[in-house]
């Protein structure tokens, strides 16, 4: 029943991340087909929150574009509803705890079931605190997707045990945000993942280019990349969809081998 | 009042990346050994007594009681402290904790600037390098502590994002921690955030309601019969109410900025026109929409204008042990001016709420009840805005 698992039969995943009304949802839905077409294997939509402490620049401004364009939970629900009717590659939100929260655990976990949403990333709820959410993901087949930072050490297995969809491999200190370089030892990270789960590993934070892609890749089942594909929304606006497919074709065609 | 994971009935909590969980672990680690350590204990007495110029006085204010014709009242001056706020009581204990968990470098957001100088001032007297969050609204409205901040020795960072005041403080100051953690502390300055930070914040301020007990109890022989004080994340009115949250008989007040007023949008009363919400680490109230986007909240007072409240507020609302009432700006301006002719002290505008609230109830309550206020901070770094707000250009 698990949607998310398509996103890694098919080679190494590339997985892009869109916020929701970046400048409108027009846009975002033609960036969505723009990405699924070229070869992106899982969709992160984020629904957009006013104070996003994880975020670096570009996709704090993402989330204030798309606020100040007037987008609500309840507007991309639709949208999403809307979408799923010939988007078929696995999609997930991306969105802090408080929109959840304020919206109602249940009515908003029972809405992504209803709405074809597969999966939920909250960059601000912890292990320690999911209990509040993860009995509501589990009723209604939502997956509440886990982090492991480069802090986690410890942590690592606690977390990879209880793991589901996939495992989000937060790739270096600090905010989302390109990055010239990944000084992490994600392999070691990755190793003791592997110890305790076999769920598969997509690495994100920091990576825009190819040869990053293509690095990142090989030592896990998947990349997420949000900041280069927010800045191509920033700089083209309503004409970034054709770039974002083709800058998702150089991506995917960089990790297939 | 603690429960497991930092929780204060349902608020509180660990809201926070996963990046941070091991260093508010290991916070919370040194804390719980640091705090019964003798060592400790005695080089912050020290601070707080040698460097702080602790105790800080109870004063009984004659005029006004005799003004207001009501209760007996009593200033609890921490505007007197070094750096002219309560602040520097949490800031020299996170700043020798930090020392001890062998941090080299602190970093804090500042609202109205009294905790960026006071964390510049620790940083500076202990050898750390100090970098201060300040929203830049507030380095316009308060730019004599962006000055005294560097003057200090610490860098202080204009952050622009957002509504550009408090809460974007914060929030800059998480992410700054996010990507460097091993060598900095995050020396939070209210009873806000991510476990343990409320419950630490709130033991160092305690220092306040233990000395306003035995003070009190010197000159009167009793418990007072409410406490005031002012409450933006709530550190002054949680160090001044918590040794008495047990008296049962001591009414705890809290004063919330309501700005223009609670029926406007220009408010930042929290308790008044806020929700339960998660955000900046912790289950609380916020001021927020129905979607839950944080509110861009208003106040005078820079140092009031957050849209939450620390959680153990939210849970002594929650039960009735605390009240929590909203004052305007135009009222803590008068109370601001009131006090300075009444008995020549010049309270900061956050404290000044405490002081409007005290005006409107001293004078209903019996000659033989007793309030003590306190003065969370000096109003120095008000006196140009307060000026500007009655139509004088005067400029820093």
């Amino acid at each position: 029943m698990n949607n998310i698992k398509k996103a890694f039969e098919n080679g190494k995943a590339f997985i892009a991340f869109i916020t929701c009304g970046d400048p409108d949802l027009e846009t975002t839905a033609a960036a969505v087909r723009a990405a699924v077409e070229n070869g992106a294997d899982l969709i992160e939509l984020g629904i957009p929150f006013s104070d996003p402490t994880a975020e670096g620049p570009v996709i704090q401004g993402a989330n204030l574009r798309a606020l100040k364009g007037g987008i609500t939970t309840d507007k991309i629900f639709a949208f999403v509803k809307e979408l799923r009717r010939d988007v078929k590659a696995p999609m997930v939100f991306m969105t802090y705890v408080n929109v959840v929260f304020s919206y109602g655990a249940e009515r908003f976990i029972s809405t992504c079931r209803e709405i074809g949403i597969d999966g939920l990333i909250l960059p601000d709820l912890p292990f320690e605190e999911k209990e509040e959410f993860q009995p509501l993901c589990t009723e209604y087949g939502v997956d509440l997707i886990s982090l492991i930072a480069p802090t986690s050490e410890n942590r690592i297995a606690m977390i990879a045990r209880e793991a589901e969809g996939f495992l989000y491999i937060v790739s270096s200190l600090g905010v989302t945000g390109t990055r010239t370089e990944i000084k992490t030892d994600l392999v070691s990270i990755i190793e003791v993942v592997r110890q305790t789960t076999d769920i598969p590993c997509a690495i994100g934070f920091g990576i825009s280019t190819p040869e990053q892609a293509r690095k990142m890749a090989d030592i896990s089942d998947g990349v997420i990349v949000g900041s280069a594909i927010i800045k191509l929304l920033e700089k083209y606006g309503r004409n970034a969809p054709e770039h974002i497919g083709a800058y998702v074709k150089s991506m995917k065609d960089a990790i297939t081998y | 009042m603690t429960n497991t994971n930092g929780r204060f009935g349902i608020h509180g909590g660990q809201y926070i990346p996963e990046t941070l969980m091991n260093a508010v672990i290991e916070l919370e680690e040194a804390y719980n050994h640091y705090k019964n350590d003798p060592g400790f204990n005695r080089e912050l007495s020290e601070l707080f007594n040698e460097y702080a110029g602790r105790p800080s006085r109870l004063y009984y204010a004659a005029k006004m009681t005799q003004d207001l014709g009501g209760a007996k009242i009593y200033l609890k001056r921490e505007d007197l402290n070094h750096t002219g706020s309560h602040k520097i009581n949490n800031v020299l204990g996170q700043a020798l904790l930090a020392k001890k968990m062998g941090k080299k470098r602190l970093i804090a957001e500042t609202g109205a600037g009294q905790h960026g100088v006071a964390t510049a001032t620790a940083a500076a007297l202990m050898g750390m390098e100090c970098v201060v969050f300040m929203g830049e609204e507030d380095t316009l409205r308060q730019a004599l502590n962006v000055y005294r901040m560097r003057l200090l020795g610490a860098e202080v960072v204009p952050v622009k994002t957002g509504t550009a005041t408090l809460k974007d403080a914060v929030s800059e100051a998480l992410r700054e921690w996010t990507s460097r953690i091993s060598d900095t502390h995050y020396c939070l300055g209210s009873v806000m955030g991510p476990h343990p930070f409320p419950v630490i914040v709130r033991d160092f301020q305690a220092v306040i309601s233990r000395e306003i007990r035995e003070q009190l109890q010197e000159k009167e022989g009793r418990l007072p019969d409410a406490v005031i004080a002012c409450v933006g994340g709530g550190s002054n009115a949680m160090g001044s109410f918590y040794h008495f949250i047990k008296d049962e008989g001591v009414r705890l007040i809290g004063c919330e900025a309501a700005g223009r007023g609670i029926d406007t949008f220009e408010t930042a009363a929290t308790i008044a026109t806020g929700k339960p919400g998660i955000f900046h680490g912790m289950k609380s109230y916020f001021c927020q929409d129905k979607y839950g986007q944080i509110a861009p909240v208003y106040s005078i007072s820079a140092g009031l204008d957050y849209p939450g409240i620390g959680p153990e507020h939210a849970y002594l609302h929650d039960i009735g042990r605390a009240e929590y009432v909203p004052v305007t700006d135009e009222e803590a301006v008068n109370a601001f001016e009131y006090l300075s002719k009444t008995e020549g002290i010049i309270p900061a505008i956050e404290s000044a709420h405490a002081i409007a609230h005290t005006m409107k109830i001293a004078p209903a309550m019996d000659k033989d009840k007793i309030i003590v206020v306190t003065i969370s901070g000096r109003g120095d770094k008000d006196c140009a805005a307060i000026a500007r707000y009655r139509g004088e250009d005067i400029y820093e």
